[in-house]
């Protein structure tokens, strides 16, 4: 899923001036799940943000609202009847980046803010804890690897092994986090496939990632 | 002979070679560069020539490169893949070609984390394998990662690194396999600070049939005192100071720990001379090149160009 995490009130405050009714929207997908912008998100943020401005001698109505999901256009249409009854300002959007973009998009007269950062294509670790494992590279080779991708969880993103730094199987960059090198090795070992390892892989085609604007995918079957 | 540097023939020749590291200052005055290149001059074979050495910014590795080469000393150009695409790593390549650089040697560089610009965004394109691999087209056939051929560049006398010190042990000899495929001609060894250790890895080399195809350097780094000792054995990972050393280093004033630090060394220069499969050393001073003739004249080795 995608990952996020709420931006501090300090720099959403400073957003908000000169905005004294906003909608803050929710989102029930991802950033649910990583608990950043769901129902129950979006309900302390905005108290949050009510209480900070009523201290600052500037009081601010914020109603909230949570779609199904921000990253459908059919969703986004429910913001349609309140945006044009309500006559809010700004809308705040408390989804990846693809909800505030999608919002901005379709209503062209409010000013959009995210709430949230979006972090990366990750996990969960542990309750609260979450990591990233996918650089969407758009031309996955994990298979070579015993499963796990270097691309994304070595810090340097090496195909061939690791870097000097990483003896003692931890990551000198991020000393937290496994080497993960040392996992491929072991899983190699364990899968009798450490004749793989020693080939030489060519120079990785990243066409498929940041080279050439908007990615997109079409499905043919599916397009109507 | 393959690019006809004075490194290669001297390798080639089966003689003991001295190669030192220069990590150039950030600086445009070419008087500075020439001021510390006395410090190489007459006293090694060839100079390691940093680029932008642990992220933090320093004068271009091929300008300072060529600079030296106008002092009649030997560079070996370094090339990290943090800070370059492969359009620019073969660009630069292609100049080096150009200015007269022989030698090249190839790794991915420390991350930014640890330079003077730990926001930037790195780049890591490639990897330093596939940068060895990338020097050996541009070398041999004239081509280039993405096909075209262009015209021949260099030729290049190749390098890449080694960690002898990182586990497993095995994976660390199928490394040096993957480099010596690329194409290395030869490797200079992360810092030697446990000799038995290290023969192990250069033992495991021969048997892997490694160390017929190409040359080993042992780095070796003079330790200014117990507590850059102990500084290094804990911070810098991949680099274990043996508990033999640091008694050494503890055992004299700290006044004197510099010059103990610079005799240690000297004792392991003499050591790796006599290790088989170990055809030379490469100091590291960290910054510190004035100690290098002091230290070489300790070990009591010679430079071939001494010796010429």
């Amino acid at each position: 899923m995608i990952i996020a995490e709420r931006k501090p009130i300090k720099e959403l405050l400073e957003m908000l001036v000169g905005h004294d009714h906003v909608l803050l929207v929710g989102c029930k997908g991802c950033v649910t799940v990583c608990n950043a912008g769901g129902v129950r998100e979006v309900g302390v943020l905005a108290s949050a943000l009510r209480i900070a401005r009523r201290r600052q001698g500037r009081p601010i109505g914020i109603d909230e609202m949570t779609l199904d999901r921000q990253c459908e256009p059919e969703f986004i249409s429910w913001l349609e009847e309140p945006l044009r009854e309500k006559g809010y300002t700004a809308v705040m959007s408390a989804a990846c980046s693809v909800g505030p973009q999608y919002i901005a998009e379709r209503f062209d007269r409010v000013a959009v803010m995210p709430a949230l950062n979006t972090k990366f294509i990750g996990g969960t670790l542990e309750h609260g804890v979450w990591a990233e494992f996918c650089r969407a590279c758009g031309n996955c080779g994990i298979h070579n690897f015993g499963g796990l991708c270097p691309i994304t969880r070595c810090s340097k993103g090496l195909l061939h092994g690791p870097c000097a730094g990483s003896s003692g199987s931890k990551c000198e960059v991020r000393p937290e986090v496994d080497c993960i090198w040392h996992l491929i090795y072991q899983r190699m070992k364990n899968l009798g496939q450490i004749e793989k390892l020693k080939a030489l892989k060519p120079a990785k085609d990243w066409s498929g990632y940041w080279s050439g604007g908007v990615r997109r995918v079409v499905r043919e079957d599916l397009t109507l | 002979m393959k690019a006809g540097s004075n490194l290669e023939r001297l390798l080639r020749s089966g003689q003991f070679t001295i190669t030192a590291e220069f990590v150039p200052p950030a600086t445009g005055d070419r008087g500075l560069i020439e001021r510390q290149a006395r410090y190489f001059k007459g006293h090694v074979d060839a100079v390691n020539v940093a680029d932008n050495m642990g992220a933090v910014v320093g004068t271009a590795s091929w300008a300072v490169s060529r600079a030296l080469l106008d002092l009649g000393l030997e560079p070996i150009m370094s090339l990290v893949t943090r800070d370059r695409n492969r359009i620019a790593l073969q660009s630069d390549l292609l100049g080096a070609s150009l200015l007269g650089i022989r030698n090249v040697f190839c790794t991915t560089g420390e991350h930014q984390k640890f330079g003077d610009h730990p926001e930037a965004l790195n780049v890591y394109d490639i990897d330093s394998v596939q940068l060895v691999n990338a020097v050996r087209g541009l070398s041999g056939s004239g081509k280039l990662l993405g096909g075209a051929v262009c015209d021949k560049a260099g030729p290049f006398f190749v390098g890449a690194a080694a960690n002898p010190f990182g586990d497993p042990a095995d994976f660390m000899i199928l490394r040096l396999g993957q480099k010596v495929r690329a194409g290395a001609d030869f490797i200079q060894s992360q810092p030697v600070f446990d000799p038995e250790k290290f023969g192990h890895w250069v033992r495991l080399a021969r048997e892997e049939g490694l160390i017929e195809k190409c040359f080993i350097l042992a780095t070796v780094m003079p330790l200014r005192s117990a507590r850059e000792a102990r500084a290094i054995h804990e911070k810098r990972r991949g680099v274990e100071i043996s508990q033999d050393i640091m008694t050494r280093l503890e055992g004299v004033p700290e006044p004197e720990q510099a010059r103990e630090g610079l005799r240690i060394c000297a004792e392991q220069m003499q050591a790796l001379k006599e290790m088989k499969g170990v055809q030379g050393v490469h100091i590291m001073s960290a910054g510190r090149e004035e100690v290098i003739p002091e230290l070489i004249k300790e070990s009591g080795l010679e430079t071939a160009r001494a010796r010429d």
